[in-house]
């Protein structure tokens, strides 16, 4: 393939896998990885780098639009990106010195756990404020809008919620993703969340996490432009059409579908790393 | 518990500060994309095997340079980091926001990120 096909081919499998991502809610960049690896051959690092740079685009394109609805609470996400942030640089840090086949082994079972979390039943209870004291010091609880006028949700066990961010962000920095899943992990069912608040402030998050990371990857030589500039693109213009479709039943299909694409993505990329392909 | 307005306009502020970011960077890359193919396009390429990029396309002091002398990579580099500094323009405006609010427990939680995005992005990490 020479460079034009190479970047066309690039561009198209961004593109749907953009698509897909925003439409189920998985999100583009971590199928994106594997397919450059396992299928177009792309050495593990410059699809890391590559795939960083598109998950930086999306959140923030969705995060413009989350954050004029109401839901992403600002204070909530700013005091978690603490630690998202150190777990990133953290996490690149050792994505530069970690083998290539531990990474891919890693990678394959946090798809796992994201593709079962997107299929999961979500519970939507909520606590009033008084479940964690820190939660009320640091003035995180809040409200979102309702069909019935606001709704009051109070934030819940802050400081597990914040390691569990730690983690979040060292895997966004090992693997180049965003890790929305753990984030949401974190939120849901740590901090007791409500489900659209914290779904929406993770995106919001996930551009600052994927920054902090970026800035290594860019010293150290993870980004060249010929590849992430077609990755980047294509990821963006899918799921920007991704975004305008409605939520219909169909994508309840399509997400089970999908889960189970990227589940196959998730063994296929264990198998390579335990076999050393990668 | 409301929402008090100016909460709501520092959200609208930062929701188009966000979506500008991403489009000027998109053009960019857009643009300096389709510039790199026409010069490139024909010339065999993959990414099989790891060869870190050349020094100048590595830091951003690089790219800035590169991208006034014109250069395609860089200028794609360039559009890059307009990317990656969306985020951080963000949080940099969040900070003057907990300011007028007088929340000074959120601005220094804020300053505090910034300083960790700047340690990455200035290359001060190399030292570790």
């Amino acid at each position: 393939m020479n460079t034009l096909e190479f970047s066309v081919v690039v561009c198209a499998v961004s593109a749907l896998a953009g698509f897909l991502g925003a439409l189920t809610g998985l999100g583009g960049g971590v199928v994106i990885t594997p397919v450059l690896t396992l299928l177009l051959g792309v050495d593990l690092r410059y699809a890391i780098g590559a795939t960083l740079v598109s998950v930086i685009a999306t959140s923030s394109g969705a995060a413009a639009a989350y954050v004029r609805e109401g839901f992403s609470n600002i204070r909530i996400g700013m005091f978690l990106e603490i630690a998202t942030t150190i777990g990133a640089v953290v996490g690149a840090m050792l994505a530069t010195r970690a083998p290539a086949s531990t990474l891919a082994i890693i990678f394959g079972v946090v798809l796992l756990y994201s593709a079962w979390e997107s299929v999961r039943q979500k519970s939507d209870r909520i606590h009033s404020a008084g479940c964690d004291p820190l939660a009320d010091k640091l003035r995180l609880n809040s409200t979102y809008p309702g069909p019935n006028g606001p709704i009051a949700y109070g934030v819940c066990r802050v400081k597990t919620g914040f390691g569990l961010m730690f983690g979040a962000g060292m895997l966004s920095g090992l693997l180049g993703i965003g890790s929305g899943a753990v984030k949401v992990l974190a939120m849901d069912r740590a901090m007791g969340i409500p489900f659209k608040v914290s779904t929406t402030t993770s995106n919001f998050m996930i551009g600052v996490t994927a920054a902090a990371s970026a800035g290594i990857y860019l010293s150290r030589g993870y980004i060249t432009p010929g590849l992430a500039m077609p990755v980047m693109l294509g990821v963006l213009a899918g799921s920007m059409l991704g975004a305008r479709q409605l939520m219909g039943a169909k994508v309840r299909v399509l997400r089970l579908v999908f889960g189970v694409v990227v589940a196959a993505l998730a063994i296929e990329m264990i198998y390579s790393g335990a076999a050393g392909k990668l | 518990m409301s929402r008090d307005p100016h909460d709501a306009q520092v959200e609208i502020t930062i929701g188009n500060l966000l979506r500008w970011g991403v489009m000027i960077s998109a053009g960019v890359v857009l643009a300096s994309g389709i510039w790199y193919l026409v010069l490139n396009g024909s010339v065999p390429r993959d990414y099989r095997h790891f060869h870190s990029e050349a020094q100048d396309l590595r830091s951003v002091s690089g790219v800035l340079n590169g991208a006034l002398h014109l250069s395609c990579p860089h200028v794609i580099q360039f559009g890059l980091l307009l990317l990656i500094a969306t985020p951080v323009a963000r949080v940099a405006f969040t900070v003057f926001a907990f300011m007028k609010e007088r929340d000074w427990t959120f601005v220094w939680i804020t300053l505090l990120v910034l300083a960790i995005l700047l340690f990455s992005l200035t290359g001060l990490q190399r030292h570790i």
